[in-house]
C-alpha cells in the first residue's frame, strides 16, 4: 500500500523547497535532463541570478539542462544499474509511489549499501537523505495470504537514529520534493488547467449561438 | 458600391466556372445534395470522424517539425515539445487526444450503421470503403504509437510484430522484414516514421475521398431505412430530403461544438485519461533489456487482442484476430432481413445485437487485463459470441419478425 502524497501543485514556495532538495540531494547522480534551469526560473519567478546561487551547484549556464557528470558505465559499477534520468518520473511511477518510496529506506546490513527499500526491493540506491531521516528498521509481521502460505511483510518502520529532522519534518520535506518531482515532470500542467477554462467557457458560448442559428435555420422544416 | 463589388464577385465566378466546376461542385454536393431531414444523433459521427481527421493532420504537421525519428532522439525530442516547443503540450496533447478520439467516433459511427443497416443494398461499397478506413486507421494508430519511443511504444509493437512471426513457413523472415532488425530499433521506428506521416496519412485521405463519392452517388440512409429517392417532388426533390447545406452544415457545427467541449475538458485536465490515452509506462524510454510487467495495447485495440488470447494457438490466434475484422466487411452480404432499420426488425436481431454490444465491450475490456485463467474462459466465450453475431446473421436476420416499413420518413 502507499501513501498518500497529497500534494499542492499550485504551491510554489513548496516546488521551490522541492527544488532546493533535488539539486542537492538528487542531482549528483540523477539528471533531469529534459528540463533547463531557465524553465524553472520562468516559471517559479526567479531571477537568473537566484537560480544560479540557489538551483546550480556545477558550472552550468542557466539556459542549459539539468544534467549530471556520472557515466554510465561508473553508475554501473556503484551501484549496479544505470541510475534514470527523472524528468518524467512523476509521470511513470506516480507521485504516491514516490513519496513512499523516499520515506521506506531502511536499515538491511545484506545489502552493498546497508539499505534496502520496502517498495523498491534490492534497490540499487543508497540512502542518501539518511542524515535528514535518520536510520530506521522495519517491523515485521507475518500474515497469511488467501492460498494459505504464511510469509512476512513490513508493516512500519521503528526510528534507530535520529536525522536533522523529526520525522513530520522529513515528511513534509519528502511531500516538497515529491511536489518539485510532479512540476518537474510536466511544467506546463499550471499553465494547462488554467487555460482550460477558459476555453471551456468560450465553447459553452459558442454553442448556444450554433444552437439558436440551428433552430432559426430548421424551423422553416417538418 | 455594393453592387459593384457583388458584380465583380459573380464575374470572378463564371470566370472560374468556365474553367472549372466551381458552382457545380457546391450545388452536386452541398446546396443541391438532399439528405434525409430525420437524421438523429448518430449521425454526427461522420462529420466528426472527418473533423478528427483534420486535427490529426494539422497536429501531426507541427509535431513533425520537432520530433526527431531515431531510437537515441525519439523519447527526448517528445519531451522537448512537451516543454521547449511553444504551445508543443497542446498540440502534442490534442495528437494523442486526437487518436484515442478517432477510435471513440469511429466505433460509434459504425455502430450507426448497424443500428440503421447503413451497409445494405445499394451502400455495400460505401460500407467497404469504410471497413478499409478503418483497418488502415489500425495500422496508422499502431505505427504512431511506436514515435514517442517509450516502453509500451517499444514492447507494443515487440508483441505486435512477432504475430507475423506465427505464420508458417514465412512468418520469422516477415516479422525480421517488418522491423528491419531482429528486434524493434532504430530501423523500425525510422520506417513506421515514415509509414506513419506519409504512406497511411496518404491512403487515409484516399479513402476517405472514395467513401465521400461513394455516399453522394447512393445518398445517406436514416434511421427510418427507407429510401427518400423513391418519393421526389415534380423537380426531382425527394419529399423527405432538404438540401445539406445549410440544414445540415449548421446542425453538424452543433454536433462539432459539443465534440470540441468534451475533446477540450480531456486535453487540458485529463490527457492520460487515467494511462487509458497515454499509459504510465510509456514515460520510460525503451528498454530492450527490461520487459514490463503487463504488456496491453491501447484500448482501441483490445477487442482484437482478447480474441487473439483467446486461441491457445499463436497462428490460429492470428488467424482469429484477421477473421474478427474480415468478417466485418462481409456485414452487407449476411444481412438477409427485408427491413434495415432497428426499428422495424424483430426481436432475434435486437437480442442478437444487445449479445453483440455486451460481447464486444466485455473484450475489449478483457484485452486490457492480464490473461488469468478466468479472463481466458470469458474472452473465449465472447469471441464465440462476437462471431455468432455474424456467421449466424443469414438465418436469423431471414426469421426475424418485422414490422411493416412506413411509406415516408418518421420523426422520432
Amino acid at each position: 500500500m502507499l501513501d498518500s502524497a497529497d500534494i499542492q501543485l499550485d504551491d510554489r514556495a513548496a516546488i521551490k523547497r522541492g527544488a532546493k532538495l533535488f539539486v542537492n540531494y538528487c542531482l549528483n547522480c540523477h539528471s533531469a535532463s529534459l528540463m533547463r534551469y531557465s524553465r524553472i526560473a520562468q516559471d517559479l519567478d526567479m531571477s537568473s541570478d537566484e537560480v544560479r546561487n540557489q538551483l546550480i551547484t556545477t558550472g552550468a549556464k542557466v539556459g542549459e539542462a539539468m544534467k549530471v557528470a556520472i557515466a554510465e558505465e561508473d553508475a554501473k559499477r556503484w551501484f549496479g544499474t544505470a541510475v534514470p534520468d527523472l524528468s518524467v518520473i512523476a509521470r511513470a511511477r506516480g507521485v504516491d509511489w514516490l513519496y513512499t518510496y523516499l520515506r521506506s529506506f531502511y536499515r538491511d546490513e545484506s545489502r552493498p549499501w546497508g539499505v534496502n527499500n520496502s517498495v523498491f526491493k534490492d534497490v540499487g540506491m543508497p540512502h542518501v537523505l539518511w542524515e535528514l531521516q535518520g536510520l530506521q528498521t522495519p517491523i515485521v509481521e507475518s500474515y497469511t495470504d488467501e492460498q494459505g502460505n504464511t510469509s512476512e511483510r513490513i508493516r512500519g518502520f521503528k526510528l534507530i537514529e535520529k536525522g536533522m529532522l523529526s520525522t513530520s519534518e522529513y515528511d513534509a520535506a519528502m511531500r516538497d520534493l515529491v511536489t518539485f518531482l510532479a512540476y518537474l515532470g510536466e511544467p506546463s500542467k499550471l499553465q494547462r488547467l488554467a487555460l482550460g477554462k477558459w476555453v471551456l467557457l468560450f465553447l459553452a458560448g459558442f454553442l448556444v449561438l450554433v444552437i439558436l442559428l440551428k433552430k432559426e435555420y430548421w424551423r422553416d422544416i417538418h | 458600391m455594393f453592387d459593384k463589388i457583388s458584380r465583380r464577385l459573380g464575374d470572378l465566378r463564371e470566370w472560374a466556372d468556365a474553367r472549372f466546376p466551381l458552382t457545380a461542385f457546391w450545388q452536386d454536393h452541398l446546396v443541391k445534395y438532399y439528405a434525409p431531414k430525420n437524421l438523429n444523433f448518430w449521425y454526427f459521427f461522420g462529420s466528426l470522424a472527418f473533423l478528427v481527421l483534420v486535427i490529426q493532420l494539422l497536429t501531426g504537421i507541427f509535431l513533425t517539425m520537432n520530433y526527431k525519428p531515431t531510437a537515441d532522439t525519439a523519447f527526448a525530442s517528445v519531451e522537448y515539445i512537451m516543454r521547449d516547443v511553444n504551445w508543443g503540450w497542446l498540440i502534442r496533447y490534442m495528437h494523442s487526444t486526437g487518436a484515442s478520439f478517432f477510435f471513440i467516433v469511429i466505433y460509434l459511427h459504425m455502430f450507426r450503421a448497424l443500428l440503421y443497416g447503413s451497409y445494405r443494398r445499394p451502400r455495400e461499397l460505401l460500407w467497404v470503403f469504410g471497413m478499409l478506413i478503418f483497418v488502415v486507421l489500425m495500422a496508422e494508430a499502431f505505427m504512431g504509437y511506436l514515435l514517442p519511443w517509450g516502453q509500451m511504444s517499444f514492447w507494443g509493437a515487440q508483441v505486435i510484430i512477432s504475430l507475423f512471426g506465427a505464420i508458417p513457413y514465412i512468418g520469422d523472415d516477415l516479422a525480421l522484414w517488418i522491423r528491419g532488425d531482429f528486434v524493434v530499433a532504430d530501423a523500425t521506428l525510422n520506417r513506421f516514421f515514415a509509414f506513419h506521416v506519409i504512406a497511411f496519412p496518404l491512403l487515409l485521405i484516399g479513402l476517405v475521398l472514395f467513401h465521400m463519392i461513394a455516399l453522394h452517388s447512393v445518398g445517406s440512409n436514416n434511421p427510418d431505412g427507407i429510401e427518400i429517392k423513391k418519393k421526389k417532388d415534380e423537380d426531382g426533390v425527394p419529399l423527405d430530403g432538404i438540401p445539406f447545406h445549410p440544414y445540415y452544415t449548421v446542425k453538424d457545427m452543433v454536433g462539432v461544438v459539443v465534440f470540441l467541449i468534451i475533446f477540450s475538458a480531456v486535453i487540458f485536465y485529463a490527457p492520460e485519461m487515467g494511462g487509458w490515452f497515454l499509459e504510465k509506462d510509456n514515460f520510460v524510454p525503451a528498454d530492450p533489456l527490461k520487459t514490463p510487467e503487463h504488456i496491453a495495447p491501447l484500448w482501441y485495440f483490445t477487442p482484437f487482442y482478447a480474441i487473439l488470447r483467446a486461441v491457445p494457438d499463436k497462428f490460429l490466434g492470428v488467424v482469429a484476430m484477421g477473421s474478427s475484422m474480415a468478417v466485418l466487411f462481409l456485414l452487407p452480404w449476411l444481412d438477409r432481413s427485408p427491413v434495415r432499420s432497428i426499428r422495424y426488425r424483430g426481436p432475434w436481431f435486437k437480442l442478437a445485437l444487445s449479445v453483440f454490444v455486451v460481447s464486444f465491450v466485455g473484450l475489449a475490456y478483457l484485452g486490457t487485463v492480464a490473461a488469468t485463467p478466468l479472463a481466458t474462459l470469458f474472452s473465449r466465450i465472447f469471441s464465440v459470441l462476437y462471431f455468432a453475431f455474424f456467421l449466424l446473421m443469414p438465418i436469423y436476420s431471414q426469421w426475424d419478425k418485422t414490422k411493416p416499413l412506413p411509406e415516408r420518413v418518421t420523426e422520432k
